[in-house]
């Protein structure tokens, strides 16, 4: 067990409330404040599977901090486990998507034995207990006599879930006091009350902060980008889910009408087998087209991604299934113009004709596009009202101040 | 400048998202699950979803009409949604009536359509407010203005649009105190008449803004 940040570790308070006041004005600021007053000096207590990698560490590293600020005594966890133990989670997190799972008793005794041991190992005696994910859920264990407020986060799609993997995780979901889900789509028929947070960007992250135009263009230098010329661009990683390949036949038809430039841009092909497989398939689709640039990115490189969704004129994201996509809300949040799929969380980010456009096929991209670079009066409205849309619903401050409210809902 | 017995307290609010297990697949499922939801879910689709979007001041008015137009593909049916004024409502009973009515009539004349699957299912959720105060007050208009300068989306939406669910009477916070408390009737009928829907949040504050400003001059 790892305590990553604790309400005693004052060093650990790296940031506060007051950095987000250029952004979000005083009142917004005074208003978190206000929901935070009746909380001050409860224990609230964060349990995920890692510190570092991963978009739940990234929330709980920046969560964890303003709820500090605020003077709640928050400590976050990360539970202890062995390479059989995450083995198991892996196979169980890929089963939860619905992909195939052939049933082993075995994992279901790594999982609870590991859970077991953490539940020994962290103190779980905090007045609000959110465990992140299916990896700890079974720490509700540890749970005496339906003491504090137990709260199981969901980050992932439940949709379609594996019947074995999820009758097996229900009956410790179904012992918390709530669940929270990132879509009404993703939940499931629970009789605890079920709660929806959208994830959440952090516009003070390199990935979101912003950067002066020379920055951008020094970013992209290496890239050989120019940027007098439209630049479309997908960041995703090389994922046949993404359809890297459906963007560069959209792009093609585009091009037929429009001088513009495809980035396709994402990290993690080194060390995924399928990833680099994707990227071989990619570049070959690409062929010798100059104007194509297919970027390998380091798997984190938020300054990288930042200058090449600042650069662009048009963000993609063309997905067959999506989680969430939070790369939507970041393109919006930096006003960029957006043309997705409908799928998965994107429709909750892209309000069709009013923060982007929708498309459900490669001709229908194409046509978005096109449409997008002969209006850009249309496109730069969409761009400031995604951006809107984003501070309104998605930035992390919505997030910190949506656990206020669900803590405050337990007290009352 | 004449002074409240009874300041007005600012609140901000928070609000939760609790999703329900009632799914409409159809516009006739939708017809269904406006006569059988919550109260509020009723609330959250239409009041709250007016919060949350209140930057967009064209063609979006709540999440029922967003859906017809968007899932099923029906403008006409979107239209009449849309086109519902949640200030014309006292309580949650009535706008169901009225939502309810608009698409049974829809399903009465458009038999064919109406069990057509949608592109994406409609949700039914529902929704709760947290609310806190800010911990400051006004006395007189001036101490309002100032007050009303400082507020966050949120607190500016509790008192001015979800107050009319709390008060069950056609008006808002604002407007209540300046009628009750500063004897300033006229002014409160102007600020109650204010488009939330062609105004974003920060719109109508400004407008509100200007109203008292003029009212301060006069007096």
């Amino acid at each position: 067990m790892t305590t990553v940040l604790n309400g005693h570790a004052t060093s650990g308070k790296t940031s506060s409330l007051d950095d987000y006041l250029a952004l979000l004005g005083q009142g917004e600021i005074d208003g978190i404040r206000a929901l935070a007053r009746p909380l001050r000096g409860r224990t609230v207590q964060m349990v995920n599977s890692t510190a570092v990698g991963g978009g739940v560490a990234e929330i709980l590293n920046r969560l964890v901090p303003l709820a500090l600020d605020l003077d709640l005594q928050i400590r976050w966890d990360v539970m202890d486990g062995g390479a059989d133990f995450f083995q198991v989670t892996k196979a169980f997190h890929n089963a939860l998507h619905g992909d195939p799972y052939r049933s082993d008793p075995t994992d279901f005794e790594v999982f609870l034995s590991y859970n077991d041991r953490n539940c020994r190992d962290i103190q779980l005696d905090s007045e609000f207990v959110v465990i992140h994910d299916p990896q700890p859920a079974a720490l509700i264990n540890a749970r005496t006599g339906g003491a504090g407020h137990w709260i199981w986060r969901c980050h992932i799609d439940l949709s379609r879930p594996n019947t074995t993997v999820w009758e097996f995780l229900e009956k410790f979901v179904a012992r918390y006091d709530a669940a929270i889900f990132s879509s009404p789509a993703f939940s499931r028929q629970l009789a605890i009350p079920q709660y929806l947070f959208y994830p959440s960007i952090d516009p003070l992250a390199d990935k979101n902060r912003p950067l002066d135009d020379e920055v951008v263009d020094t970013m992209l230098t290496p890239f050989g980008i120019d940027r007098s010329r439209p630049i479309l661009t997908q960041i995703s990683r090389f994922d046949r889910l993404k359809d890297p390949i459906g963007v560069i036949r959209a792009y093609r038809i585009v091009k037929r009408y429009v001088d513009c430039q495809l980035v396709l841009a994402g990290g993690g092909a080194t060390d995924d087998p399928e990833g680099a497989t994707v990227l071989k398939e990619v570049r070959r689709a690409a062929a010798d087209d100059a104007d194509i640039h297919v970027i390998e990115l380091a798997s984190w490189a938020p300054l990288e991604v930042n200058a090449l969704q600042r650069a662009s004129t048009i963000v993609i994201q063309k997905s067959l299934r999506e989680g969430f996509g939070l790369t939507v809300a970041e393109a919006l949040w930096k006003k960029k113009p957006v043309v997705a799929s409908a799928v998965g969380g994107i429709p909750i980010q892209i309000i069709h004709k009013h923060t982007g456009l929708l498309a459900h096929s490669v001709e229908g991209t194409a046509y978005q596009i096109r449409y997008l670079l002969s209006h850009p009066d249309i496109a730069a409205r969409l761009g400031e009202q995604g951006h809107e849309h984003v501070k309104e619903n998605f930035l992390i401050t919505n997030n910190l101040r949506q656990y206020l409210a669900l803590f405050l809902s337990f007290l009352r | 400048m004449k002074s409240a017995a009874k300041p007005f307290d600012f609140y901000t609010v928070a609000a939760l998202t609790r999703v329900g297990n009632q799914v409409a697949s159809t516009i006739a499922e939708l017809h269904a699950g406006l006569q059988n939801c919550s109260d509020a879910s009723i609330f959250h689709h239409t009041f709250q979803t007016l919060g949350s979007h209140h930057f967009l001041t064209e063609g979006f008015s709540n999440d029922f009409a967003q859906w017809a137009l968007t899932s099923t593909n029906r403008g006409d049916l979107a239209e009449q949604l849309g086109s519902l004024d949640v200030r014309d409502y006292m309580s949650i009973a009535e706008l169901r009536t009225d939502l309810s009515r608009i698409v049974g009539d829809y399903c009465a004349t458009h038999s064919s359509v109406v069990t057509q699957s949608a592109l994406e299912p409609f949700w039914f959720c529902e929704g709760l407010e947290v609310n806190a105060p800010l911990g400051r007050s006004a006395t007189t208009l001036e101490e309002f203005r100032a007050g009303l300068e400082q507020l966050s989306h949120a607190a500016f939406y509790f008192h001015f649009i979800s107050s009319r669910m709390r008060l069950q009477l056609r008006t808002n916070d604002f407007s209540m105190w300046l009628t009750n408390e500063l004897e300033l009737p006229s002014l409160a009928e102007r600020i109650n008449r204010i488009d939330i829907y062609t105004n974003t949040l920060d719109g109508a504050r400004e407008v509100m803004l200007r109203l008292i400003a003029r009212e301060v001059a006069r007096q």
